[in-house]
């Protein structure tokens, strides 16, 4: 299916707009399917369940630092159709949470915990949110853009 | 028969002494992890009731320096150090993602050459996923003989870059600059001396006795359980799911050339089982020479530089590419915000998501099997932690 | 025994100095800690697998640092490694000697700006006797390594402390 029927389809399934589903098709960019942090739960259940569709690989789940917000982008592929599709969800930096596709792709437990711990973005309903990355007591979240090296950790000096 | 009574066991006192859980800590330093991999496993004597691995001794900040570059190539010689087993196939990843961001196309000589070393870092890589797996069975001989074959490979990667491990050979646009002219004789002369020596490495190691009893009916990871992990690669076909990047979402000229795509079929045992996830690595070493050999028959002459203005400046916008490394499905996320310097390279490691599956595998399991299977997923850590 | 196979039948004496023993037999036997850290753990296992042959040295890899004389630190040292890596080295008997490969172990590598996990320069957390440059380097290069710590232990003397 290609990226237009494939939204078609989930706007047909979804047609409140509480489900901000919202398309970037233009050509510039790898098309992608913005949707509501608080309803991903719902679409990727549908996505992975629906018989046209079975989106049954996450392949890839990011969080990405927009100034002011934070996104996190999901790559799904779907081995028996072969098609693919890239949502996006989009938080306040203050109140960044998510809720947590683990139950639906297990792909997603270290990827989540990946971008908690590397953005801090929170995911809710994920049975272990950990740091997985960096130490446990380590302070902040390297990969946003405003982030600052501490100088000392536990007594070693960081910069070089 | 007489029936066995147990009781519980008691000390010299008389005292009934308790039996509990008891956690055993593998790693970071551990012969047989691969790095710096620690396992905390929960065992109930010799039995394996719960692992949970910890990762991230080894995050070196891959995508922190990304972001830090100057320009799109800067980031080739990060890529390489990322998965330092098969750095040419991180590099071809890259270079794939970038180019499809830039909308450019290659020469078709470039294309050729990428194939061919990505299919012979793929052996390479291979090779030392089946030594070290040697080593951790309890098997020392074949680790040296593929660390010979594996120096032949590198011998052909030196005298095309001057690199033995990590290259900086795949540009984004091409390459550094163009093979050797005694190249293709000495990778012919490679693919006739290697293929003897994979029949005689499985008659050394795969169908080995000890080495079936020990990998056979170990770690079975079911085909759903695979796919809901996001397992990919030779973890991915061991279970038997026939899905292969190189042909099923092709990237270069891959569709060119014939070869077949491995799968486990549980022939010492159970279907995606230990022993198929190797002996799908091990197959795929005679098709990735397969495709060596029709390469390099078909190579054409041309030039090794897309025309490519000096500072790369992609349009705003998105890619997600993925190609098939030796782990499995390695991808680039790269945002671009129209800049020279990336915005977000997010790498998706294969490594990462095959490891996170190890939880499920080994419930169960013997201490000693654990070894068997972290060594079968072949996680090289430089790539897990990033 | 080589060089010295029945040269002393007579009398079964050799003459030296208790340092010059000592240093020989250490040097002759520098045991190895078998634990990779990143890149240039390859290029140690290509060092000592089939080609390169690092045992020839008397450089034999053990699994745990209580059998270890050398701790060949190879590759980026994280800060969530190094505290292990410290313990590592206080947990090998004395005397022990640490080799830093490659420039991650070194200075921080390519690591060394941006890299907010990353040590720069295991001498930071523990005393280095040889540094080995490359990025990785070339199994030649470990070797060499290896041959320089052992006329830095060849000139060893217990009068003096290290």
């Amino acid at each position: 299916m290609s990226p237009q029927e494939i939204l078609e389809r989930l706007t047909s399934k979804f047609p409140d707009p509480a489900f901000g589903i919202e398309a970037k098709l233009d050509a510039q960019v790898d098309p992608f399917i913005k949707v509501s942090p608080q309803h991903i739960i719902e679409i990727a259940q549908f996505l992975r369940d629906d018989d046209e569709l079975q989106f049954d690989f996450l392949s890839s789940l990011s969080g990405i630092d927009l100034k002011g917000k934070l996104g996190v982008v999901y790559h799904l592929f779907s081995i028996a159709k072969r098609h693919k599709i890239t949502l996006r969800v989009e938080v306040p930096t203050d109140a960044a949470e998510v809720q947590s596709v683990e139950s639906i792709w297990k792909t997603a437990n270290w990827h989540e915990r990946e971008a908690f711990d590397l953005f801090g973005i929170r995911f809710a309903g994920h049975p272990d949110m950990r740091r997985i990355l960096l130490p446990y007591d380590w302070e902040g979240y390297p990969l946003r853009k405003d982030y600052q090296v501490p100088e000392f950790y536990n007594g070693m000096r960081v910069p070089y | 028969m007489s029936e066995i009574v147990t009781t519980p066991p008691t000390s010299s006192t008389g005292r009934t002494l308790r039996t509990e859980e008891m956690i055993l800590n593998m790693g970071p330093q551990h012969p047989a992890t691969h790095g710096v991999l620690r396992l905390e496993l929960v065992v109930d004597g010799e039995i394996v009731v719960d692992v949970i691995p910890h990762i991230g001794y080894l995050h070196r900040c891959f995508e922190k320096h990304c972001e830090h570059m100057t320009n799109y190539q800067q980031v080739i010689p990060y890529t390489d150090r990322m998965d330092y087993v098969a750095s040419m196939t991180n590099e071809f990843g890259f270079v794939v993602a970038a180019e499809r961001l830039l909308k450019i196309q290659v020469p078709e000589r470039v294309e050729y050459i990428r194939v061919i070393m990505a299919e012979l870092q793929r052996i390479a890589s291979h090779l030392i996923a089946i030594g070290t797996y040697g080593i951790d069975i309890g098997a020392f001989t074949p680790f040296l003989y593929c660390f010979r074959d594996r120096e032949k490979i590198l011998d052909l990667f030196e005298m095309t870059c001057g690199a033995r491990l990590l290259y900086n050979y795949m540009w984004v646009g091409g390459l550094s600059h163009d093979i050797p002219p005694d190249f293709i004789p000495k990778a012919k002369e490679f693919c006739a001396y290697f293929k003897p020596n994979i029949k005689e490495l499985n008659d050394l190691l795969t169908y080995n006795e000890i080495f079936v009893k020990r990998t056979a009916n170990v770690g079975v990871l079911p085909a759903d359980v695979a796919i809901n992990y996001g397992c990919s690669g030779p973890m991915l076909r061991g279970s038997g799911v026939d899905w292969d990047l190189r042909r099923d979402d092709p990237y270069s000229i891959y569709n060119k050339f014939a070869w077949d795509v491995c799968v486990g079929k549980g022939e010492m045992g159970t279907v995606g089982d230990c022993w198929d996830r190797h002996i799908v690595r091990a197959r795929e070493m005679e098709q990735s020479i397969r495709i060596i050999e029709q390469a390099l028959e078909q190579i054409p002459e041309g030039n090794v530089q897309a025309a490519l203005p000096k500072r790369i400046r992609p349009n705003p916008g998105e890619v997600y590419a993925r190609i098939e490394s030796p782990r499995g499905e390695l991808g680039y996320y790269i945002v671009s915000d129209g800049s020279a310097t990336p915005y977000r390279i997010k790498a998706r490691s294969p490594a990462f998501s095959n490891l996170s599956v190890i939880n499920e595998i080994s419930k169960g399991a013997m201490i000693a099997d654990m070894v068997a299977i972290a060594g079968s997923i072949d996680i090289v850590l430089g790539e897990v932690d990033r | 025994m080589g060089l010295l196979d029945r040269q002393f039948d007579s009398s079964n004496i050799v003459v030296t100095s208790l340092d010059n023993l000592l240093n020989w037999a250490r040097l002759s036997s520098l045991w190895q800690m078998q634990f990779g850290l990143a890149c240039c753990a390859i290029e140690m296992m290509a060092a000592s697998a089939s080609n390169f042959d690092m045992m020839r040295f008397g450089v034999i890899p053990r699994a745990t640092p209580r059998q270890c004389d050398v701790m060949i630190v190879s590759g980026t040292v994280t800060l969530k490694m190094a505290s292990r890596i410290k313990r590592l080295y206080d947990q090998m008997a004395e005397p022990r000697y640490v080799i830093s490969m490659g420039s991650c172990s070194n200075c921080g590598g390519p690591y060394w700006e941006h890299g907010y996990h990353v040590l720069k320069g295991v001498d930071r957390v523990i005393p280095v006797d040889v540094y080995v440059p490359g990025c990785p380097p070339r199994p030649e290069a470990l070797l060499e390594g290896l041959i320089k710590l052992q006329e830095k232990v060849r000139h060893e003397t217990l009068a003096k402390k290290r």
